[in-house]
């Protein structure tokens, strides 16, 4: 790999100082340092935020999970609580990649990036969760702004992402078998505003929700009524693992499996 | 840059460039040469060691990710006296293996699956073992390698 400079600080501020430097964060690394090889990124000096130890764990604040955006994958899957009022979201985490991939991986890397196929951002969506930086929080509405594009300005830094609890939710994946991201991921959630169902690797755009399953499911929460809703796949991507019809058709059956995953 | 970390249960310092790789320390600076680079985009998982009893791609790792921590490769499964890692014994009596290349990383990637899973059944041990490839495509053997490794590694 090219040559480049590497810190490793051990407090927020001395991160926050190096980035305003100039300095690339690295998180898990597993997307960044791909990359890197490939020459698809190129910073000078990176920024190891894995010794940050406020960036670190979960904890629960009121009615939602806060989780410390250097939480690894493997981490989010195994936690107590999240695995006790988000069990979509652990199962979620089980899921991205491989287990070698979940163990170095992290929430805030993989939701800063914003890959159109990863997990996570369905759950942020789903979930309505807010994404704290180290300059504001942001909605997850405001926060995602299409394919590798979010909110985030030069310099900031996502500290954690708080997901209200559900009352229910499930995630269900179609892998794209080879890279195992989503060839379509939907998250069904019902909260006390109403069925919130997000789509990813769907779309080039990213993740979005589907107005229509929402509609549907608020007023009936059932596999029939999720198999009514007709699927658009005029806006969805087509590329040599699917079609943009075969990947409408998948929206609406994950959709169905996730209702009915839920016992509806 | 200075990293110092624990490889196979000894202390190590090494004098490195930010640049290297965590596999490129183990097999160039540190002589272990039993990981193996594959595809180098951390897909085909040959290079799979431990570190604090986690699996990882050390290809898609910095050396100077690892700085405090401990990581055992394939020569540190095996005991002092040669005897084979239980999981090891089982790849070699179960033939988990045809041309080898992918095998250490296959072993130390079955060691951590049966360390956190050791009641894995089989589609657990096969969805647990997507991030290593072998291009022998010997799965058979190596999803038997690993049941009965796990058996021993219970005893």
């Amino acid at each position: 790999m090219y040559t480049f400079t590497y810190e490793r600080p051990t407090s927020l501020s001395d991160a926050q100082r190096l980035i305003d430097a100039g300095g690339q964060a690295l998180a898990g690394g597993q997307t960044l340092l791909a990359s890197m090889k490939q020459r698809l990124a190129n910073p000078e000096q990176l920024v190891d935020l894995s010794h940050v130890a406020d960036l670190q764990g979960v904890c629960q604040e009121g009615s939602s999970l806060v989780i410390g955006a250097m939480t690894r994958h493997a981490d989010v899957a195994a936690n107590a609580l999240v695995r006790q009022h988000i069990p979509a979201l652990a199962e979620l985490a089980g899921q991205i990649g491989d287990k070698q991939i979940r163990a170095m991986g992290t929430l805030g890397g993989s939701v800063a990036n914003y890959d159109p196929a990863a997990c996570y951002p369905s759950a942020v969506l789903a979930l309505d969760a807010t994404v704290h930086t180290t300059k504001r929080k942001l909605a997850a509405a405001d926060f995602f702004q299409g394919m590798y594009t979010t909110a985030l300005e030069a310099g900031e830094l996502i500290t954690a992402i708080s997901f209200p609890i559900p009352a229910k939710a499930a995630y269900l994946k179609f892998k794209q078998p080879a890279s195992r991201f989503a060839l379509v991921g939907v998250f069904v959630a019902k909260t006390a505003g109403g069925v919130r169902v997000a789509v990813t690797g769907a779309a080039s755009s990213g993740v979005f929700r589907h107005a229509g399953l929402e509609a549907a499911l608020s007023q009936n929460f059932t596999a029939a009524s999720a198999a009514a809703v007709r699927i658009d796949a005029s806006d969805l991507n087509t590329d040599l693992h699917a079609s943009a019809e075969y990947r409408a058709h998948l929206i609406g059956v994950l959709t169905q499996r996730a209702v009915q995953h839920l016992g509806a | 840059m200075r990293v110092q970390f624990e490889v196979n249960g000894k202390s190590v310092s090494i004098d490195t460039a930010p640049n290297t790789l965590l596999v490129q320390a183990l097999r160039g600076e540190l002589q272990l040469t039993g990981t193996h680079v594959g595809c180098d985009t951390a897909q085909c998982g040959a290079c799979t060691v431990l570190v604090n009893g986690r699996s990882i791609k050390s290809c898609n790792v910095l050396a100077a990710q690892v700085e405090g921590s401990k990581i055992t490769t394939i020569e540190g499964l095996a005991a002092a006296d040669g005897t084979l890692h239980p999981m090891q014994a089982a790849f070699k009596e179960c033939h988990g293996l045809q041309c080898g290349f992918c095998t250490s990383g296959m072993v130390m990637s079955a060691v951590d699956l049966c360390q956190r899973h050791p009641n894995a059944d089989e589609a657990q041990i096969r969805e647990q073992l997507e991030g290593n490839l072998c291009r022998c495509t010997g799965y058979q053997n190596i999803v038997l390698a690993v049941q009965q490794g796990a058996a021993a590694m219970k005893a």
